[in-house]
């Protein structure tokens, strides 16, 4: 038995994103004892990169506005294969999340009346963002960071311990949820600093580690969004949900190289930026699909006027959701009418004066002077298609973002999927953050308080296997079982590039089924490759052992990704089937669900057809009746099947 | 585009002790300091140690010292630099070194930990709150902090003086406290609570002799002297020579004693 450093804890918060600190401080004000195991240092998660804002229907600019607006916006957004009763709370609660954020400290832009301004923002019917410039998720991460630092001050005072009801576990990695029979029973994790193990032992996690944007090579996305949540859920007998829909968001950089994928917020479009192709012409209105055709404007001219004046115009389709524009660019540039690194052109600079750019836009100033010699107040930026969001995830229940199948075990955020169907609005994550976050946190410290004295024990022998799968890579010279010559060990760094670009290619913006299943092919190939991962040096810091130990993660994801988008012959949202171009009304119910073909947690599956994951149908619940009568009927038929409409 | 063969001269050790280590590597057309270190890592030093996360310079986790100059390495473009030049790069000086680039930043959780957080007006609830922009503007500019701690690095005051560090907040968390008393509707006052005290008796503002260095390396470009430490200096000093200030903090204390 090895001997490793034990802890207990009520809660076990696994990231520190906006959800999971969100989570931690819900379930520590509700009397949990919570600690928070975090990758990186305390106020790095990936969620300071949000640039744009946070929805709610604060109706602070527009009076019109309210939670159903917001509601039927979220759903049209997703083609109305979101999970309903999600999109509904999210549409109710966001304000008030909103509005607590500042009574922790917030500083967001100001309307004249001295409110929280709000901008407009892709498939939003009016301005319902709220911001600080282009650097929201800045603000959002540092409030709740200064939040669980005074709510660790209140607890020094009180008990002259500042980490007694809540403490971060900083630069560490969770590498197995631990399980007493089929509940949660704690968390494996090692120290990146030191390479120590520990076992937080906890009858309640929440999982929040937000996306799985590393394994494709042109993202957004950091090195932490590894899938890390997928795969401890899926390991832990939790199935994932429609793990196809990957959002692509529309502007990333293109160059140089080196940043190639790098965020341009959609706020520069929000606030009157517009794309034009290689011949100068704003070829979005050429794009606009049959749903949405009377929701946009037809001509340059009403597109303008709508930003002054949005009840007598139509919004400019630059504005449609992020699906309809990131595939409108890749067609534009398939035709040869790209910019010469193989964007488009989004341009502000002769769209508004250059002291108004650089107050509303500040870190796009900065990115593109810094990074790409571009002035954007004087010249066009290139932008294309990038990685961004992954809208499938752990499948939850939506009242208490409880995983389906494993008690004690809560997720949150990216990693929960439902909440967004197949396509999620810019804007909403921040908000789902926040309102899915506090109920993940709420009914986690609710079912962990409830087993007083019932706590279920960790075992032994699951600490066992999860140390030893965790320094498998440092043994990983010497031949192969069965094999007589010694095969050198893999590099990570390799077979990690490797992976990003079979994903890229093979399972990117724009899929057809051979390419899948050459995919699937190539993931076995590199499943088999990455048993044989193996590292130099120690255990201290050292970050080619923590990408042996990632490839495990991404490698479920991936396949998930692979056989549900394969799975899927039609086209909807953040999945564009080549083979299946138009979205098909006999999909829009079906949920697909990926479970591990091996419960046991074997990760012997190295056979390329089977492999580890299998992918079940299931029927989604109808929509209840009070939310479909928000919407008209004509609208309705462009989305439901003719049985879901006469119920 | 055009690719070329630089020279790295990169720290390499840990607690024991380390070194320079020298590299020949790639670079290629609009690479930054931290795709070289990457590369370094795929293709020569698997198991070198650096921080980083968002590679887009708005996270701060990939400081070091480059040729000296407290830096992020994903905003250090290579072509700022000839390609004679030899690169060396080293963890921040001003903090205990873990391993490589990477360096114990706890310093910092603790001085954070240290100043009070914001306290909420008792008469005003969520979605109550009115302010107006150009009351928010001078501490939302603080609040463009990315933490990346090449100020609390580059500081004099604690960059070669081990024994400053318990007495001293750094720049960073000065100018939280002044983004703190700069909050229109901060009520720390209503609790007893005088910032502008605090930062002189508790934080160190003191030892702070407005060199500017935290302003030069900020890469936000944060005023950080300028607008935050002189005034909180201005201010801590009118409140600490105002003689009605002066009266008003002796009435107040006598009588709370009695």
């Amino acid at each position: 038995m090895s001997v490793v450093d034990r802890q207990e804890w009520d809660v076990v918060v696994v990231g520190a994103g906006g959800a999971g600190l969100r989570a931690a401080i819900e379930a520590r004000e509700r009397g949990a004892r919570t600690a928070v195991i975090c990758k990186s240092l305390f106020g790095k998660a990936h969620t300071v990169m949000a640039e744009g804002g946070i929805a709610a229907a604060m109706a602070n600019v527009n009076a019109h506005d309210n939670w159903q607006v917001h509601f039927r916006d979220t759903m049209r957004g997703g083609k109305f294969l979101n999970q309903w009763r999600m999109a509904e709370l999210h549409a109710q609660e966001a304000p008030d999340r909103v509005w607590e954020l500042e009574t922790w400290g917030a500083l967001f832009d100001r309307t004249k009346e001295g409110k929280i301004s709000q901008r407009n923002f892709g498939g939003h019917e009016y301005p319902r963002l709220a911001h600080v410039g282009d650097r929201t998720g800045l603000e959002l991460i540092r409030t709740l960071q200064q939040k669980i630092v005074s709510l660790q001050q209140e607890d020094h005072r009180e008990t002259g311990d500042y980490e007694s009801r809540l403490k971060v576990f900083q630069e560490c990695t969770v590498t197995r949820v631990l399980k007493d029979g089929s509940r949660v029973s704690g968390v494996f994790a090692y120290e990146r600093e030191t390479g120590r193990f520990f076992v937080l032992e906890a009858p309640a996690v929440v999982i929040a580690t937000g996306g799985i944007g590393k394994s494709f090579k042109v993202t957004s996305n950091s090195w932490e969004y590894t899938g890390d949540g997928h795969a401890l859920a899926l390991l832990a007998g939790a199935p994932l949900l429609n793990m196809e829909f990957v959002q692509f968001h529309p502007t990333g950089m293109v160059w140089p190289p080196s940043v190639k994928g790098i965020l341009v917020t959609e706020s520069v479009r929000g606030d009157g930026g517009v794309l034009r192709n290689s011949e100068g012409k704003r070829f979005m209105f050429d794009y606009v699909p049959d749903v949405f055709k009377e929701k946009y404007a037809e001509s340059e001219e009403e597109g303008d006027r709508w930003y002054e004046d949005p009840d007598n115009n139509r919004r400019p389709p630059e504005l449609l959701p992020r699906d309809e524009v990131a595939r409108a660019i890749n067609s534009e540039v398939k035709a040869g009418r790209g910019s010469p690194h193989g964007g488009v052109f989004l341009d502000v600079s002769t769209r508004m004066p250059a002291e108004v750019i650089r107050r509303r836009l500040p870190s796009m100033y900065h990115q593109f002077k810094e990074l790409a010699d571009v002035d954007i107040t004087a010249e066009a930026m290139e932008v294309g298609p990038t990685c961004h969001y992954v809208m499938g995830g752990i499948a939850v229940d939506s009242d208490s973002a409880a995983a389906r199948g494993v008690p004690g075990l809560f997720a949150a955020g990216e990693v929960a999927g439902g909440m967004h169907g197949s396509n999620r609005l810019g804007g909403n994550s921040l908000s789902d953050l926040l309102v899915f976050g506090r109920r993940a946190g709420w009914h986690a410290a609710e079912y962990a308080t409830g087993l007083t004295g019932n706590r279920p024990p960790v075992d032994d022998g699951q600490v066992d296997t999860a140390a030893a799968e965790a320094l498998r890579p440092f043994s990983a010279e010497g031949p192969a079982p069965g094999e007589d010559d010694g095969r050198p060990p893999e590099n990570p760094y390799t077979l990690h590039q490797e992976l990003q670009q079979t994903m890229n290619d093979l399972v990117g913006i724009i899929r057809r089924e051979g390419e899948m299943e050459q995919a699937l092919e190539k993931l076995a190939d590199l499943r088999v490759r990455a048993r044989r991962a193996g590292v130099e040096g120690h255990r201290q810091f050292n970050p080619g052992w923590h990408l042996a130990l990632d490839l495990r993660n991404m490698l479920l994801v991936s396949e998930c990704v692979a056989r549900a988008a394969l799975e899927r012959t039609e086209s909807r949202g953040g999945h564009t089937r080549e083979d299946f171009p138009a979205m098909d009304r006999k999909w829009r119910n079906v949920n697909l669900l990926c479970r591990l073909t091996d419960p046991t947690g074997g990760l012997a599956a190295t056979d390329p057809v089977r492999g580890q994951i299998d992918l079940t149908r299931e029927s989604t619940e109808p929509i209840r009746s009070d939310l479909l009568a928000l919407f008209d009927k004509e609208e309705l038929v462009k989305y439901l099947a003719e049985e879901e409409l006469y119920e | 585009m055009s690719s070329y063969e630089a020279r790295f001269k990169v720290w390499r050790g840990d607690v024991t002790g380390g070194g320079l280590e020298d590299f020949a590597v790639e670079v290629n057309d609009g690479e930054v300091v931290l795709d070289i270190i990457h590369r370094l890592q795929a293709t020569q030093a698997p198991d070198l140690a650096v921080r980083w996360n968002c590679k887009a310079g708005k996270c701060g986790s990939c400081s070091a010292e480059i040729n000296g100059r407290p830096r992020l390495m994903c905003m250090t473009r290579m072509s700022v630099f000839t390609r004679e030049e030899t690169i060396t790069v080293t963890p921040l000086r001003a903090f205990p070194v873990v391993r490589d680039l990477v360096t114990n930043v706890g310093f910092n959780y603790q001085k954070a930990r240290e100043v009070p957080a914001f306290v909420p007006p008792a008469d005003l609830g969520p979605g109550e709150y009115r302010m107006m922009q150009e009351d928010v503007d001078r501490s939302q500019e603080f609040r463009k902090c990315i933490e990346c701690f090449l100020c609390q690095d580059t500081c004099h005051v604690v960059r070669d003086h081990e024994e400053n560090k318990p007495a001293f907040a750094g720049p960073r968390f000065l100018m939280r406290v002044a983004e703190l008393d700069m909050h229109p509707l901060d009520a720390a006052a209503d609790t007893g609570l005088d910032r502008k005290k605090t930062a002189q008796d508790e934080h160190g503002l003191g030892y702070c002799n407005i060199t500017k260095c935290c302003t030069e390396v900020c890469p936000e470009g944060i005023k950080i002297t300028d607008n935050a430490l002189i005034p909180l200096k201005e201010r801590a000093v009118d409140r600490k020579y105002d003689p009605l200030v002066w009266l008003g903090s002796k009435i107040r204390r006598r009588s709370s004693a009695g």
